[in-house]
Parts: C-alpha cells; structure tokens; sequence
C-alpha cells in the first residue's frame, strides 16, 4: 500500500537509474508499476525487434532517452546478411508522430539513413544526444541535418561507422549560437574535415570533454585544439605518419602537458613514433588506451600503464602464417596482467596461449569483467602440453567473480563449459567458436550460468537435444546465435512450436524462401545459421527472404 | 613451400656449406674492436663480409662499401644465387660475430647501397644499432633460381592489403568471419595501406610493405618498399624516420620515457646517424641489405599487413625484468 502520495514516490524512483531495478520496480505493484512507466525517462531496448515503437510509447510516455540495438554481434563478423535488418526509421517516425520529448538516441548495429536522420533533427527539439555505435546507411548529408536543426546538441558520437562522405561542408552547419557541445566524435568518416569550422567549434564549445578526430586531422590542428580545449578528458587522435619538426612537436607537447584531465585516448592510426612518446607525460593517468587502429606499436611498453582499465590488442598480421618474432602470445598478456592491476576489460587477440599463463593472469587480474581471448588458429591447444585450455579458462572464471562477458578461443572440451556453468554466476555474454564435444557442453552453460544473457556459438558440436532441453531458459535471455552447428531445421521447428514467444530466425543466403515447402526429409537438414531472440511482437515484416522466420 | 623448393633449397645448401665451410673458416677469425672495416670478396661469387667495430666513429667509410658494389654489378645474378642459398654460412660467421661489437657506417645516399647491422645488440651499449626485420617468402630457393618468375608470395602481400574485407588469401584463414575482427576495422586498415601506397609508376601494383624496427624502439615502422626506387632513397628514408626519433628521445625525458629506454640506449642516442641495415630471411639468417639487386629485392619479400601490436618475446623480457 501506498501510503505516500504518487509525486513523492515518483521522486524517490528517480534515484534508481538501472534499468533492471526500475524493471524490477514496476513489478512490485500495479501502482508502482503506473508510477514507474509513467516516470521512466530512459529506455534500453537489447534487441530492436523484441518490441516495437508503439508498445514503447504507450508504455513509455515520458521517453527522453532510447538506446536500440539492432543486428547481433556476429555481424560485426560478416556472418549475418546485409539487409537483414535492423531498420531505425520506422522507430523515428513513430516517436515523432506520438510528439515523444525525444533528448537522446543512441543505437548500435542500425541501419541508419539520410532521411531518419533529418526527420530526427526537425522532430525534436530538445534533442541532445546522438550516438551511432557501428551503423550504417548514411552521410555527411545526414550529420549536416542533425548539426544544423538541432540546436541543444551536445553529444554526436559516431563510433566506427560507415559513413558515406560525401566531403562536404557539414561541421560548417553547426550554428555559430551552438556552445553547448561536450562530446564530438567523428574519427570514423573517412573525408577530410574543414578545420577552420572545427577549430572554431572547439573554440566556442568550453564545456567539451570529449574530442575524436579523424585521420585527415593534421598534427598542427590537433596542437591547436588541444590548446583551446584543455579540459579534454577524451582525446582520439588522427593519423601522422610524418615525423614532425622540432617546432611543431615541441608545441604539441605544451599542449599535451596543459590536458591534465585527460583519461583516455585513442586513434593513433599510422603514427609516427615521435608524436606517440609527446604523449607520455600524461600517460600515467590514462585509464583507458585504445590503440587497437595504431600499427606499429609493440606491445611490451603497455605494461607499464598502471591506472589502465581497458586494452584491446589486435592481431598484427591477419593473414600472417609463418612464426615470426613479432607474434603476439601469452608472454605479453601475463605481463599485462602483473603491470596493470586495475585492469578490467581485455580483448586480446594471438598465436598461442598455454593454460599456465591464463592462471597466472587469473591471479593476477581477478577483477575482470571483460575477458575475450582469440586465439588466431581455431582448436590450438596449450602449446607447451599440447593439452586443451580448459583449465586456463577454468582458472578465470574461478577468479574473476564480476565477470560479466567471456570470449573463449583455443583447444577446449566441454569441461570447459562445466567450469563455465560452476563458476560464472555473474556471465551475461559468452561467444564460442570452434569449441566443446558434445550437447553437454552447451547444456552445462544454459544449466548453469543463471544471468545469462547473449550466448553466440559458431562452429560447434551442439545440436538440438542442447537446444531443446529447456525452452523457457530462453525467456530470461535475449538472444542465443548458433551457426555452423549441429542444429538441425526440425529441430528448430520444434522450438519454434514450443516457444511462440520466441521469434526462431533461420538464416539461409542463397536460398530461396520456399524452406517450409519441402518435405519431411528435410528437417534432419542442418541449419547454418540459426539466430532466437524473444519477443512480444512475434515476427517482424521486415525481414529479407534469406531470412525465414518459424 | 612446395615440394620441389624444399629439395632445391636442400641441395642448395649443401653444395654451399662444402664449399662455404673451407672458405670462410679464415674469415671467421675476426679480430675485435679493430676500427677499420673489411669487405671480403670471395671468388666465385661467394661474397662475405665482415665487419669490425668502431666504438664511436661517426665517419662514413665508403671504400669498404664501394668494393660491394662493383662486384654486385657483375655478378648480380651469381650474388643473388649464393648470398641467398648461403643461409648456413652465413649464420655461422654471423655468430662469431656476435662475440664482437662490429657496427657499420651508412652511406646517405648511394645507389646500390651495401651496408649491414647487426642483429643482436645486446651489450653493446656505446652505439646506435638498427635492426631491419624483412620477411622472406616461402619460395627463397625459387627466387636464386629463376629470376623472372614472380611468386604468389608479392600477391599475397598484396591481397593482404586490398582483400582485408573478403575472407583472407591464407589457407589456414579461409574460415568465414575468423579472426573475429570487425569488418570496418579490416576495411579502415586496407585504407590506411592504401594511403601511404606511393605511385611511382613501376610495374606490379599495390603496396609490398615490411615491418622495420630500430633496436632501442618502442615501435616498429612499416614501409612500402614500392615507393622506393633503389637502396639510397630507402635507406635514407629509413634515417629520418629513425634520426628524429632520436632526437625526440632526447628531448623527450618525461618519466615515462624514461621508462622506455634504458639509460644506456640514451647515450647511444647520440651517436645517431651510424647505423646498418640488414633483414632477417626465412631461415632466420641475418642478410645483408644490398646484396641482392633492387628489382629482385622487391620480389623476395614478403608483403606484410602490419596490424594493430605486436609484440616481440624478446623485448618483452627485457623490459619484465626493468620493470
């Protein structure tokens, strides 16, 4: 029972940011639940077909900020088709019609066009916030629009999008009365920039924390950027390939020294070694280096950042095959382990990994929360035992209580899994390939790991008695991907007929759309690509005939 | 490899080690810390060089290497056979070498230039050492052969670049989306070679990049041997990258710096501008940069991607034991 009027309560919800309390909250009580919707602000919204904009706002009639994520991360993989989906505008065009107080929109894996993005920029005043994770579908064009007509914009976050650039004028489109920017991103577009315009924008902005250049940026612009922003905490930096003179390189350095706010930086693509070591000074506050686009950085002097918290390391050499020197293996990330304590997040791509080091690391390290290792060569064992990694992975699951998302690589059986499913309490996503022997493998994480809820498999021997064994584990989950598995399309028929909450997505490129008209025999057939996510909108219109939905 | 290489490589080398092994036991006796350089032309084409220590030198000896080149000229063809097929050889002078502190002058800008460094510069703390890692294809035993036939291999180094978006050219690699790395991320590094791909006009298009790495760097360069057209202009690109670096170190003494670099690479530092090239073939045999004609040069290495970090083992012990 209430016993406090609903304004008060409403206040007292607005502490609770979470998502998953203020769900949680709106299941206490129908009033609760009214007060809660009523009130909510922001939205997450995991999978963008789980439901669709109209349930959203009548649901939701006090929305000021939508997060929409589209295609499944495999696609970041070219396993997924082009158009398979993922569609914002009708999303835009349903939230201006209702007249939404739309201030922020942030989506990942959209397709994103021209169009939505105008009618964005004239639909709602107060917008604030833009920020397109990996989308694509549109242009400068588009960002002119958003940089013209919304004038309260303080954030244009574009992280590794394609973008079409079409060269044009549009940081010019900026108002010259625009002053409120704290966040400008644009090191994915590909053109150059007017520097003059973004000089002169940075200039106006003093409230800019956050600044990713592109690569067409020249050193000399960034040194005088950085001079008029020195409250910068986010820096990307461009690409300088040329080694800059004594003149240039020693007033980069004053205005490095003068950002002693800066915690993270990143771009770096094709640097020069003379302009990454004016950066020093200030290394030793970062907590987070992204270096994952600079080429030619050896990996060893990472391990002397001790405030960092997140590392990426990319393969050197993608298609490289014979041993070389410069291969990247477990040597560097025991040593990242023991040289920076705080850190939490990883993604560490190599040749080779011995079980011995991942425990070393475990030790290490037991603060992960991201941990993602790829092993270059799928199914390579420890390669001093010549056993499978399970203990190493064992060993980090077991140590790093928090851990919310694994990527396993390497020689593993379905041990591994066991240990998964034993130790990983807190696992929300976990990607496999190339991994386990048989349905228990996938059995022990569905059984076990209760806050699971992103599973990715590729190329494993789990078939449909793990898929079937408990169909409702897919409520509390919102998507499992498997491709190239053993699954086959009866199999997936049967889930489908069993769950209609599910939408069970068969994803089949060049095949023609005529899956449901053969016969029996058929249904051993195995399904290469097999994408579940629930839903309470059931199957979406928009899907491309490569992909069937049961 | 196929299988025909393996065995013509294998003759190869045994043919040479008999010849080699009488022949160079004399030169192997090098005296240490001798300040003059010695270029040691054997007959028959069999060319090995030895070379001495200058503790401090900045001077540029060019008649050493002037004696290098006359005999290139010649026998390029003889050169290239042998100096290639010699991996045997030539590791076992190199590792009586090691014992010394030779280092080699560079000559700025000569055509056909003949300088060498040496590989491991571990304890010598009183010069400016360089190191260039160049990748030999597979197929080293093709090339000594048959001068004209171009290998898959130079494709390959270009597929790598212009094919990041489709699925790898490598064997190993042909599985759809593995490595697991973004698509927009292998698309912008395509782009990034493709920027710094220099037309000059020569035949075989795209970029045939190697991974090159001064000893006391943190970082290694990657440069397109395409945009360059004999050893001088490499070699003195190779110098300002690396001279200006140099430089900055010295300026450059904030504590992280510090921690980058010994105490004893910084004094190095200073005597810039002395440095030697050589390249590492697939046997791991260190080579001399020059040996082989420009245009064969092109065809023999191997073309390399660089992405993203990579680490060396080797230096990542070192600094384990720094830090």
């Amino acid at each position: 029972m209430n016993y406090f009027p609903d304004e008060v309560i409403e206040h007292i919800f607005d502490f609770i940011a979470s998502h998953k309390d203020r769900n949680s909250i709106s299941l206490v009580s129908k009033s609760w639940h009214k007060i809660e919707r009523c009130s909510r602000k922001r939205v997450f919204i995991g999978n963008c077909y789980a439901i669709n904009p109209e349930r959203l706002i009548q649901r939701f009639p006090s929305l000021r900020s939508l997060t929409l994520k589209g295609k499944p991360h495999f696609a970041d993989f070219n396993l997924v088709p082009h158009e398979w989906g993922g569609f914002v505008h009708p999303w835009i065009v349903a939230l201006a019609k209702a007249r939404v107080g739309l201030e922020e929109l942030r989506l990942k894996r959209m397709v994103v066009s021209d169009e939505s993005l105008e009618l964005l920029s004239r639909s709602f005043s107060s917008f604030k916030s833009l920020v397109l994770v990996s989308c694509e579908g549109f242009t400068t064009d588009g960002l002119a629009s958003v940089a013209a007509n919304c004038r309260h914009l303080r954030e244009l976050d574009l992280q590794e999008n394609e973008i079409d650039d079409h060269r044009g004028q549009w940081l010019n489109c900026f108002p010259e009365s625009s002053t409120a920017l704290t966040s400008l991103n644009f090191s994915c577009l590909k053109g150059e920039t007017n520097l003059a315009a973004l000089e002169r924008l940075v200039a106006r902005s003093p409230n800019l924390e956050s600044l990713k250049v592109n690569r067409a940026v020249p050193l000399d612009a960034l040194t005088r950027l950085m001079s008029c922003a020195p409250q910068l905490v986010d820096l990307g930096v461009g690409s300088y390939e040329n080694e800059p003179d004594q003149e240039s390189f020693m007033k980069l350095m004053a205005a490095i020294k003068k950002c002693t706010e800066l915690r993270s930086l990143s771009g770096f693509s094709e640097v020069a070694p003379l302009c990454l070591t004016a950066f020093y000074p200030i290394c030793q506050n970062l907590t987070s280096l992204n270096l994952s686009y600079a080429a030619e950085i050896q990996g060893n002097h990472l391990i002397s950042y001790f405030e960092l918290q997140e590392l990426r390391v990319f393969p050197s050499d993608l298609h490289d095959e014979e041993d070389n020197d410069t291969a990247v293996t477990e040597i560097g990330l025991v040593a990242i382990s023991a040289g920076c304590p705080k850190l939490h997040s990883i993604l560490y791509f190599c040749k080779q990994m011995t079980n011995a080091a991942l425990i070393t690391v475990a030790k290490n390290c037991p603060n992960f929360i991201r941990f993602r290792l790829c092993i270059l060569e799928p199914n390579k064992p420890d390669h001093t035992t010549s056993q499978s990694l399970d203990e190493g992975f064992g060993a980090i699951v077991q140590a790093c209580k928090g851990l919310r998302r694994l990527s396993v690589s390497g020689l593993l059986t379905d041990k591994v899994f066991l240990y998964i499913g034993m130790y990983a309490e807190q696992l929300e996503m976990l990607s496999i390939a190339f991994a386990g022997d048989t349905d228990k493998g996938m059995l022990y994480v569905l059984n076990g790991c209760k806050k699971m809820r992103k599973l990715e498999i590729r190329d494993s021997p789990f078939g449909n008695a793990a898929l079937l064994a408990d169909v409702d584990k897919y409520r509390t989950m919102r998507s499992l991907w498997m491709s190239s598995c053993e699954v086959t399309l009866g199999g997936c028929k049967r889930l489908a007929r069993n769950a209609p909450w599910l939408n069970v997505e068969i994803i089949n490129e060049n095949e023609n759309n005529d899956v449901m008209e053969r016969n029996e025999e058929d249904e051993r057939e195995k399904v290469d690509r097999l994408y579940l996510y629930r839903t309470v909108v059931g199957a979406r219109k928009d899907a491309p005939p490569c992909v069937t939905i049961l | 490899m196929s299988l025909i290489d393996r065995l013509l490589l294998r003759e190869l080398r045994s043919i040479l080690q008999m010849l080699s092994e009488e022949e160079l036991q004399s030169n192997v006796s090098v005296a240490s810390s001798s300040p003059t350089s010695n270029c040691i032309s054997k007959g028959g084409g069999l060319k090995v060089h030895n070379y001495f220590g200058l503790s401090d030198s900045s001077s540029v000896e060019s008649s050493t290497l002037s004696c290098g080149e006359d005999d290139k000229g010649t026998i390029s063809l003889k050169a290239t056979e042998l100096t290639l097929g010699l991996p045997g050889s030539q590791s076992h002078a190199r590792e009586t070498k090691l014992d010394e502190k030779p280092f080699f002058p560079l000559l700025p800008s000569k055509d056909e230039i003949c300088s060498s460094s040496h590989k491991n510069k571990r304890g010598f703390s009183d010069t400016v050492y360089t190191e260039k890692n160049w990748m030999f294809p597979e197929a080293v035993a093709n090339q000594s052969v048959v001068k004209k036939e171009v290998t898959t291999n130079i494709p390959k180094g270009q597929l790598s670049t212009t094919n990041n978006s489709s699925s790898p050219p490598a064997a190993k690699a042909q599985i759809v989306g593995w490595p697991p790395v973004r698509s927009y991320r292998k698309n912008t590094l395509a782009t990034t070679c493709k920027n710094s791909d220099e037309v000059d006009g020569k035949p075989g298009s795209g970029v045939l990049f190697v991974k090159v790495s001064m000893d006391g760097a943190p970082y290694l360069r990657k440069v397109d041997l395409r945009s360059y057209g004999n050893y001088g202009e490499l070699s003195s690109a190779l110098e300002k990258m690396f001279t200006t670096f140099t430089l900055g170190q010295c300026g450059s003494n904030g504590a992280a710096g510090k921690d980058m670099l010994s105490e004893t690479k910084l004094k190095d530092l200073l005597n810039a501008k002395d440095y030697v090239l050589t390249y590492e073939d697939k046997d791991g045999d260190w080579m001399l940069v020059g040996d082989v004609p420009w245009e064969y040069k092109l065809k023999i290495m191997k073309g390399v991607d660089a992405i993203g970090l990579a680490a060396a083992p080797r230096r990542m012990e070192k600094s384990k034991i720094r830090a």
